[in-house]
C-alpha cells in the first residue's frame, strides 16, 4: 500500500459516482427525456461499476481470470467494452429511424401528390 | 395493360420537360411518374407543368434507391401491369422504352434491364475506372446469384407485377442498382438484359464521381455480400 494515501477515498469516490450516475438515468427516464430502451444498457453498466466499487476484491478476480496483471486495467476494458456496446446500440437505432423516416417521405410525398389532385378536380 | 413510366429527378430541371415529352411521344398511353427527390431547384414545378406527368415531390432528400421506391409504392397501389425506370436526365432513350418493355409483356423476364455493354450495345464509352467497376459487379453477381448481369448500374430497367409488389417492400437505399439484381436474383425473380444506347447527359451531373465513387464501390460490395447472408424475403 502506498504511503499516505488513504485507498478508501477512491472507493468512496467510486461509489458515489455510479449511484449519482445510476440515478440520473433513471431521473431522465422519469422525466421522459430518455427512454427505456435506451436506457437498458447505461443501466446495466451504471450496476457494474456500483458492484466494482463496492466489491473491490471483484477486480482482481476478474483481472486475473483475464489474465490481465494491472488489474485497474481491467477497468478500461469494461469501459470500453460498455462504450462500444452502446455505440453500436445507437448504430442500429439510427438505421431504423433512418428507415422509419424514408418511408414517411414517400408516404408525405404520395399524400400530398393525392391532395392537389383533389384541390384540383373540385376547382374544376 | 396498364404502364408507369417512374422517372426519379433530382434537380433536373434544364432536362426533365424533355424526358416527359419523349416517353409521351414513344406511347402516349404510358402513365408518367416523375418523383422529385427533394430537389432544391424547379424540377417539380416545370414536370408538373408539362401537364403529361404526375409528380410526387418527397419533402427531403432520400437518395436515388427512396426515390424509386416510391414509384414502385404508387406502381403497386395503382395496380399497374409494368412499371419501368427512366433516368430524368435524360440519358435513356425513349426510342429503346419498347425494347425493354416486349421481354416483360411476353412473359419472357420478371426484370429487364437495359444494358450498355451487352451485345453490340452502341459501343458505350466510360472512363476505365467506371468500366472496371461495373465489371467488378458482373463478376460478383455472377457468383451469387448465377445469373449473368452485365450492366449492374444502368438505372434502366422493367418491371412486371410480381417484382413491382417485392420491390414496393425491398429496395436498395442508396445506390440502388447492383444490390436490387443481386435481391431480386437471389429471391428467384427471372433477369434478362437488353442492350440500349445512351446518350449524354442533357443537363445536371453524376452522383457518382471522383472520390465518392471508391466509396461507391466499397459501400454497395458490403451490401452485396451482406445480401448473401441473409436470408431470402420470399419463400418457396
Amino acid at each position: 500500500m502506498v504511503k499516505g494515501v488513504n485507498i478508501h477515498i477512491i472507493q468512496y469516490v467510486a461509489i458515489t459516482g455510479s449511484i449519482v450516475f445510476i440515478a440520473s438515468v433513471l431521473f431522465l427516464i422519469s422525466r421522459r427525456k430518455l427512454r427505456e430502451e435506451f436506457s437498458l444498457l447505461w443501466l446495466f453498466f451504471g450496476f457494474v461499476f456500483l458492484v466494482l466499487s463496492i466489491w473491490r476484491r471483484s477486480l482482481d478476480i476478474i483481472a486475473s481470470f483475464l489474465g490481465i496483471a494491472y488489474a485497474p486495467a481491467a477497468i478500461f476494458l469494461i469501459l470500453i467494452i460498455g462504450v462500444i456496446a452502446i455505440l453500436i446500440h445507437f448504430s442500429i437505432a439510427i438505421s431504423g429511424l433512418t428507415e422509419r423516416v424514408k418511408t414517411l417521405v414517400q408516404e408525405v410525398g404520395l399524400l400530398k401528390m393525392e391532395k392537389d389532385r383533389k384541390n384540383q378536380k373540385k376547382e374544376s | 395493360m396498364k404502364i408507369l413510366a417512374i422517372v426519379p429527378a433530382f434537380n433536373e430541371e434544364e432536362s426533365i420537360a424533355g424526358v416527359i415529352e419523349a416517353i409521351t411521344g414513344s406511347d402516349s398511353l404510358i402513365d408518367i411518374l416523375v418523383v422529385n427527390d427533394g430537389s432544391d431547384d424547379r424540377t417539380g414545378t416545370v414536370a408538373q407543368s408539362s401537364g403529361f406527368a404526375r409528380v410526387v415531390n418527397l419533402p427531403c432528400n432520400l437518395a436515388a434507391g427512396g426515390a424509386v421506391q416510391t414509384g414502385f409504392i404508387f406502381a403497386k397501389r395503382g395496380d399497374y401491369d409494368i412499371a419501368f425506370q427512366f433516368d430524368g436526365d435524360g440519358q435513356h432513350l425513349a426510342s429503346e422504352i419498347e425494347k425493354i418493355l416486349a421481354p416483360v409483356k411476353d412473359n419472357l423476364a420478371d426484370v429487364v434491364i437495359g444494358s450498355r455493354f451487352c451485345g453490340s450495345g452502341g459501343g458505350y464509352r466510360s472512363t476505365l475506372s467506371r468500366r472496371l467497376g461495373i465489371k467488378v459487379f458482373e463478376i460478383v453477381n455472377l457468383l451469387l446469384i448465377r445469373q449473368r448481369v452485365t450492366d449492374n448500374t444502368s438505372g434502366f430497367r422493367a418491371y412486371n407485377r410480381k417484382a413491382i409488389h417485392f420491390l414496393a417492400r425491398n429496395y436498395p437505399m442508396d445506390y440502388p442498382e447492383p444490390e436490387a439484381v443481386l435481391v431480386l436474383g437471389k429471391n428467384g425473380f427471372k433477369l434478362k438484359e437488353v442492350p440500349v444506347r445512351v446518350r449524354k447527359r442533357a443537363g445536371g451531373r453524376s452522383s457518382i464521381s471522383g472520390t465518392g465513387s471508391l466509396y461507391y464501390m466499397i459501400k454497395v460490395l458490403l451490401a452485396l455480400v451482406v445480401c448473401c447472408i441473409r436470408p431470402r424475403e420470399i419463400k418457396d
